[in-house]
């Protein structure tokens, strides 16, 4: 056998088109992997919309319901309280109560400012009932001048147990706690005056 | 680069590891296909790890949950059937290639010395596999689960004197039900693996002590060149780790055939029966284990029961497993690999083959009368394959082996 | 060697002509059920659910799964396939009572889930037709699949309203319906396989190609002089 050149360019064009073909396809294998972390079909169908009859809901009164897992309140503010949520006073304690700079993403662009809630439905709140803090759920502290919560300054809403996050009663944070935003308000509808279901946006009129 | 590995060389041995288990670990160049089952072993190994792993993220090792949180994962867990599929038809598969990787060894003598240690883990590494899988088909707990480890854990309620209480002790329960789906789950996805996973590295160490056997049967270790390295060995890396990448790609396109157009096997690879969940009140029609157990099984049942026992048959089932440890000591022929044998030892083989592809086949058959006769004779010939080896290898002329490997 | 593989060959061909013959102990009629005809799907599972999810169930089925693989809405999904207003998110349950189904036929209908791959889409597609008179049974009928059944001939009004080969074509609706209901994902591996074997083709081409460019190394003996 006489001598025979190596093409090394050759080589080195089928190790580098083999090793990017290889690797498409290693990332090709890792997608079924990793898609099986994510919520299965069943997890999906008990995260469906949920359904809550508020005709029996009195004013003060707050029913938690589980919606994807997670606490939602229901409950219904008074006029005093919806007073509350317009005062000066208030306003100018909490971080950010129009819900434009650090909570912009906190609600659906469909319910009422101040109010936190849809529409012509001002009296009845729904909030999602986790604390943006780390995760707690925030205990509902509806009377105004509770001692243990600054007393005259305080106009009825949530406290965190964890570290002392406060909200009011349309779920906006106080200036200077440790949570960052204002709660979350779930995507809701009325079906009828008296059900909201909780988990589908309201359809535009 | 060259600065970092440095770095490393001098706290953890990675250039020597390489060297000399990679880029200087020199390997015959005859090497053929029989040749390609070891690296793929390895491959369907760490394919049955992973999925494994992924599967266990959503599976219910509970009796009244098992059989549909395997549904669960077939429909509701995105490409959880993929998962499924490739762990189900990987377990056939990686049976497909140990047998293939023995057969090799019986071909060309990998089990003579010096690389009596490496066959002996080898067969303790295929029984462990056996386990392995035979706890894997107990998880789905549909009918042939159910029924299979009830026949099967039942051999060792044969054992004479403690057999009942044995029974017992290993269900913990009196009867397969969820305290030993439980702990059949436990051995499947940690004691076993764990085992395997080791014993493959005692195989590997073995190997790489020793050398690699090759189809010439000859020990290219006693041919170096003036710097030691053997003159018909080349470097596993580049060209093995190339070949090998190759023979994967390969292996993985039939794989993936399976898997798509036909991963049930027409019930050799998911059984019909095991559609149906467990049922303790009824027994299938027919049952079978797995393909790849049944060669075992047709022992089982070709032996008749003795003074009222089934311990005969167990015992000869055992022994079926454990005659292939003596394989170094019983073997006397001369040379290593088949192409230098008497034509003897080739009709030994030969019929050695077909009794266990027979017996296999037996295994999953209903017993007919004719069915018993056959599974006997293939029993007879099975075991006669080891028992007179010692003889008709000693005998019948062998062909001259080469000082060097042939092309 | 050679003579070994053929050998071997030999066997397998003796075994899977012995298989053929084990398997034929009740004549079965091949169903031809192609679970890649969507309107052969849809029509099935229509049928289905007007003339046997009364009793039987497909709890391992949920409705949205259906109305996404078959190319129906939601609405379509509630208008057709949903008797019981139920989520479309939900398994595919049956509203009959388990005491009350005991009584009516000496026990609980079978969930039909997994029907397709433990008896086959050939029994099923049989089994269907197959019910004859036979006043000593309870419903009038007896069945020469599944003799004894205790199930009766369900499908007798869509029989008499439709020509031989009509109901023939409803039945393998039926079955193909139920072989998806049983294995869901086939719909995708089928789809995706014929992409996965070509991506490992041409992966395999380079593979040997490359193996081909290195091994001249082995081929011509130099392998040592390189560096």
């Amino acid at each position: 056998m006489s001598e025979q050149t190596i093409d090394l360019k050759k080589r080195r064009f089928l190790t580098n088109a083999t090793g990017v073909v290889g690797a498409v396809g290693v990332g090709f294998v890792a997608w079924p992997f990793l898609s099986t972390w994510k919520p299965s079909a069943k997890t999906k169908a008990a995260g469906a919309p949920v359904d809550v009859d508020i005709s029996k809901l009195e004013s003060g009164q707050l029913v938690r319901v589980l919606w994807r897992k997670k606490p939602v309140w229901i409950f219904k503010r008074d006029e005093n309280a919806l007073d509350a949520l317009n005062s000066k006073d208030l306003i100018s304690r909490l971080d950010d109560p129009s819900g434009t700079g650090n909570s912009k993403n906190q609600q659906p662009d469909y319910v009422t400012p101040n109010y936190r809630s849809i529409e012509n439905k001002e009296s009845v709140a729904v909030i999602v009932g986790v604390c943006t803090h780390l995760g707690c759920s925030p205990t509902y502290r509806p009377e105004p001048g509770a001692s243990d919560l600054g007393g005259d300054s305080w106009q009825g809403g949530f406290y965190c147990p964890c570290h002392g996050s406060k909200f009011d009663l349309a779920g906006r944070v106080y200036a200077g706690v440790p949570a960052p935003t204002n709660l979350v308000i779930p995507p809701y509808q009325y079906v009828t005056d008296s059900l909201i279901r909780i988990g589908i946006d309201q359809k535009n009129t | 680069m060259k600065k970092n590995q440095s770095w490393i060389d001098q706290r953890f041995p990675l250039s020597k590891v390489w060297n000399e288990h990679l880029a200087e670990y020199y390997t015959p160049r005859n090497f053929n296909f029989w040749y390609f089952f070891g690296g793929l072993a390895i491959l369907m190994l760490g394919m049955q790890l992973l999925t494994g792993i992924f599967l266990t993220m959503h599976y219910k090792p509970d009796s009244a949950q098992a059989f549909a949180s395997v549904e669960y994962i077939m429909r509701d867990v995105e490409w959880g059937w993929l998962m499924r599929y490739l762990h189900s038809t990987g377990a056939s598969a990686f049976f497909v290639v140990i047998y293939l990787h023995m057969y090799r060894a019986l071909l060309y003598g990998s089990y003579k010395g010096p690389r009596e240690l490496l066959w002996i883990l080898g067969m303790v590494l295929y029984i462990a596999l056996m386990a392995e899988a035979f706890f894997g088909y107990v998880l789905p707990w549909g009918q042939m689960s159910f029924w299979g480890a009830q026949v099967i854990i039942s051999l060792f309620g044969s054992v004479p004197v403690i057999g009942p209480d044995l029974l017992v002790w290993l269900l913990g329960d009196y009867a397969v039900g969820d305290a030993a789906l439980n702990r059949f789950f436990s051995l499947h996805v940690i004691a076993l693996p764990l085992i395997l996973v080791v014993l493959v590295f005692l195989h590997l160490v073995a190997l790489h002590h020793v050398g690699s056997n090759n189809p010439d049967g000859i020990e290219i270790k006693e041919n170096k060149d003036k710097d030691g390295i053997p003159k018909d060995g080349i470097p596993f890396h580049p060209y093995f780790t190339i070949k090998d990448s190759m023979v994967v790609v390969g292996f993985l396109w039939i794989l993936c055939a399976v898997i798509f157009y036909a991963p049930a096997l027409n019930g050799y690879f998911l059984e019909h029966a095991n559609f149906v969940e467990a049922n303790p009140l009824k027994t299938p029609e027919h049952i079978a284990p797995l393909w790849y157990l049944t060669p075992f099984y047709s022992v089982l049942r070709a032996i008749p029961p003795l003074f009222g026992s089934q311990f005969p048959g167990v015992l000869a089932m055992g022994a079926a497993l454990l005659i292939f440890f003596a394989l170094p000591w019983l073997d006397r022929s001369p040379v290593k690999s088949i192409r230098y044998r008497s034509p003897i030892y080739k009709w030994a083989l030969g019929a050695f083959v077909i009794s266990f592809i027979m017996l296999g086949w037996l295994g999953v058959q209903p017993v007919t009368p004719l069915n018993a006769l056959l599974a006997r004779i293939f029993t007879a010939l099975y075991f006669a394959f080891f028992i007179l080896m010692p003889w008709y290898t000693s005998i019948g002329k062998t062909k001259e082996v080469p000082t060097r490997v042939t092309e | 060697m050679r003579a070994i593989i053929l050998l071997v060959f030999a066997a397998s061909l003796t075994m899977a002509s012995f298989n053929a013959s084990a398997a034929s102990k009740a004549r079965l009629d091949h169903a031809d059920t192609d679970i890649m005809d969507t309107v052969s799907l849809q029509n099935g599972a229509k049928l289905f659910m007007n003339y046997c999810s009364g009793c039987h169930a497909i709890s391992f089925m949920r409705y949205n799964r259906i109305g996404k693989d078959l190319g129906l809405s939601d609405d379509l999904v509630k208008k057709n396939l949903m008797f019981a207003g139920n989520k479309t998110g939900e398994a595919i349950t049956t509203s009959m009572p388990e005491d009350a189904a005991a009584s009516w036929f000496g026990g609980v209908p079978p969930d039909l889930s997994l029907v397709a791959r433990s008896k086959g889409t050939d029994w099923i597609y049989t089994y269907l037709r197959s019910f004859y008179d036979d006043e000593s049974r309870a419903f009038g009928v007896n069945n020469t699949v599944l003799v004894n059944a205790s199930m009766p001939d369900a499908l007798w009004s869509l029989r008499e309203a439709q020509s031989e080969a009509e109901f023939d074509n409803s039945v393998r609706d039926i079955t193909n319906f139920l072989d998806y209901v049983g294995e869901p994902a086939k719909l995708i591996r089928l789809r995706l396989g014929k992409w996965v074997l070509l991506f490992l083709g041409v992966l395999f081409v380079l593979t040997y190609l490359l193996k081909k460019e290195y091994w001249k190394d082995v081929k011509y003996g130099i392998w040592r002089s390189r560096d």
